[in-house]
């Protein structure tokens, strides 16, 4: 039995992520693999209920702009995935914006958890401190 | 299940658990058997990498993301040899004296809890950093500060050969934090306490620690457990309870002391924080230097928070910021241009605030947001507003607005912009560290759980020593009366040992 949180839902996960970072937009395979495996790994140790969770909210967000726009949320233009991911943060339902808070949490952590999300913003940490500074 | 016996058994090894084993190591040589068992591993010194994502997951219950009940908020809680003092950044601050009067705990003087607090403050090696050691975040805050006729204050610190990696909160990697992990646990070893790591405690079966030690390493980093991996049964005299503001209160409800103590779980506080970014035109120092240099604490009494200098890691700092997209992206790639302030609420005891378990036995925290707190975090965001402003930044982002972004043409709006009613579960990234409570001290069962020495009402083998004994907010960082408190209870077991222990143990 597969262990992976996102498996079949990946195709949303990435057009969610996509609008919340716009620069991984522009991710290879190889990119993406690093930061669906950060995701995975921060997910493996907690409870089957909040695993649960996280895929019915890909899932509603994936198949609920249908009722608007006739369309799935990875088949829609950048622009109107803004548009519901917004919705969605502003939502008067508590159960939803805190379950959008948590998937962007996620994105952000695959994100800029890995070297290169940190590399690419100009943070190069050193244990050394000071002396790295030269 | 293995059969092991000790006369005393602590667990949790951070600044209670840490404190009370050191304190309690002399009786070793009178033969007495301590241990102590810690969840999370202990580290070796190259196992210190200051990756984010990495260190957070070995270091961190739930990797830093562990959610309240209605997922409003996240709870930093450290895990380790050494417990949250591995994570915390030194700040070393003695509880103010209203505070220990406003506890109002029959038998605890303030006289005491500061004797107790200077001896740590020596032990721990804590101190001001010098001037040519503060970056400009930190130089930013004090300018503002200044500007706008705040009082703000140096904290000291306990750093010992600070290189400035700025890494504190994932672990110092030149060893330079003096944590329990380097002073009270290394010399409660040396002194014959044994630290048993990766073992956690499942329940109390009365006398009896059911506990599991875990083969695994966590996140693939550090030392094996000194143990076998299996569950254990451990023997022991006395019990002290040093797991934390949320693990130890869950810990006794596991164990099924709810029906005798009635406020087990309550009482449960902390300091609900917002991390705020302000952008200046060119890059600062920033991610170079001790992190927490400064403070401000002159609005805790009028207006119920405090300003803090920090610098966080690139996802946690991407967390903070509200919203997504093109916006939020735009104040992440100028990440060296960013100075930040932590924004702490100081929140009481409230009712329905409260630690329990589900039906796994896991800890579960009901917290929700008293109007007073959504308060004291829109003052405190404006205050910090207008010191980022103060200090030249050309931007500033408020999380709890609609539009988060407000530039410096706006600065004298900010007071109308930051909106308190976006201090709603999942409108705001609000994380809290300095957990307390659940434990608290007190009288009687009516009002708390253990008595002044942290002594469990009923049960007189067994003792908390760590936050959870808080009656309400310290209302500053808490690791140095935490402490305190430690140093009180192992003294209180050491004047009892005769009775506790039996024989002719004596160590007052």
């Amino acid at each position: 039995m597969s262990t992976s949180v996102l498996g079949s839902l990946r195709p949303v996960f990435r057009a969610i992520a996509s609008v919340v970072v716009p620069e991984a937009d522009r991710f290879d395979d190889a990119a993406w693999g690093e930061l669906e495996s950060l995701v995975e790994e921060s997910l493996a140790t907690r409870p089957a209920a909040l695993l649960r969770q996280i895929r019915l909210l890909l899932r509603v967000i994936e198949w609920l702009p249908v009722l608007r726009f006739g369309r799935r949320f990875s088949s829609l233009d950048a622009p109107t995935r803004t548009q519901v991911l917004a919705g969605l943060q502003n939502s008067r339902i508590d159960r939803l914006r805190v379950g959008f808070w948590g998937l962007r949490t996620l994105v952000m952590l695959g994100y800029y958890g890995r070297p290169a999300g940190g590399e690419s913003i100009g943070y190069k940490p050193s244990a050394r401190g000071w002396e790295a500074l030269g | 299940m293995k059969d092991v016996a000790y006369d005393i058994v602590i667990i949790g090894s951070g600044a209670g658990g840490g404190t009370v084993a050191q304190e309690l190591a002399p009786m070793c040589s009178d033969g007495v058997r301590i241990a102590v068992l810690e969840k999370g591993p202990r580290l070796r010194d190259s196992d210190f990498s200051g990756r984010e994502v990495d260190m957070a997951q070995v270091l961190y219950e739930d990797g830093g993301g562990f959610l309240t009940a209605d997922g409003s908020m996240t709870l930093a809680m450290g895990r380790g040899y050494g417990g949250s003092t591995i994570v915390y950044t030194g700040t070393s601050i003695a509880a103010p004296e209203r505070v220990i009067r406003n506890w109002n705990v029959s038998g605890l003087s303030f006289d005491e809890v500061q004797r107790r607090t200077n001896k740590f403050i020596d032990e721990n090696n804590v101190h001001l950093l010098p001037e040519d050691e503060i970056n400009e975040n930190n130089q930013l805050f004090v300018k503002g500060c200044r500007r706008l006729g705040y009082r703000v204050e140096q904290f000291p610190v306990n750093v010992k050969g600070c290189l400035g990696s700025s890494l504190c909160n994932l672990g110092c990697p030149n060893q330079a934090k003096q944590g329990t992990h380097r002073v009270q646990l290394p010399n409660a070893e040396r002194g014959g306490v044994e630290v048993i790591t990766r073992c956690e405690v499942l329940r109390l079966d009365g006398r009896n620690v059911v506990a599991r030690v875990d083969g695994r390493a966590a996140g693939g980093v550090g030392e094996p457990s000194p143990w076998a991996p299996g569950e254990y049964r451990i023997q022991a005299k006395v019990i002290v309870v040093c797991g934390g503001a949320v693990n130890s209160p869950a810990l006794l409800l596991r164990s099924n002391l709810q029906a005798s103590l009635p406020r087990l779980g309550h009482g449960f506080t902390c300091h609900p924080a917002l991390i705020l970014v302000g952008e200046h035109n060119k890059p600062i120092t920033n991610f170079v230097g001790h992190p927490k240099s400064y403070y401000l604490d002159q609005f805790v009494q009028s207006d119920g928070f405090i300003l803090e200098t920090c610098m966080y890691f690139p996802f946690t700092t991407a967390k903070s910021l509200s919203g997504f997209g093109e916006d939020h992206a735009a104040f992440m790639r100028v990440f060296p241009n960013l100075q930040m302030i932590l924004l702490l609420a100081c929140d009481h005891v409230e009712p329905d605030n409260r630690i329990a378990i589900d039906r796994q036995g896991r800890p579960v925290v009901h917290y929700r947001f008293t109007p007073e707190v959504k308060r004291s975090l829109t003052q405190g965001t404006i205050t910090a507003a207008k010191i980022f402003f103060a200090a030249g930044a050309r931007r500033v982002h408020v999380p709890a607005a609609s539009n988060p972004t407000v530039t410096s043409d706006y600065a004298d709006s900010v007071d109308q912009i930051v909106d308190e009613t976006y201090f709603r579960p999942g409108s705001v990234t609000v994380s809290a560290a300095h957990l307390q409570g659940g434990c608290g001290m007190g009288l009687t069962v009516a009002d708390s759980v253990t008595d002044s020495h942290g002594r469990v009402h009923g049960v007189p083998w067994l003792f908390v020593a760590d936050a959870s004994l808080f009656p309400d907010s310290i209302e500053i960082n808490p690791y140095l009366t935490i402490m305190a408190l430690a140093d009180r209870v192992a003294q209180h077991i050491r004047q009892e040992a005769r009775t506790l222990l039996g024989g002719g143990v004596t160590h007052a």
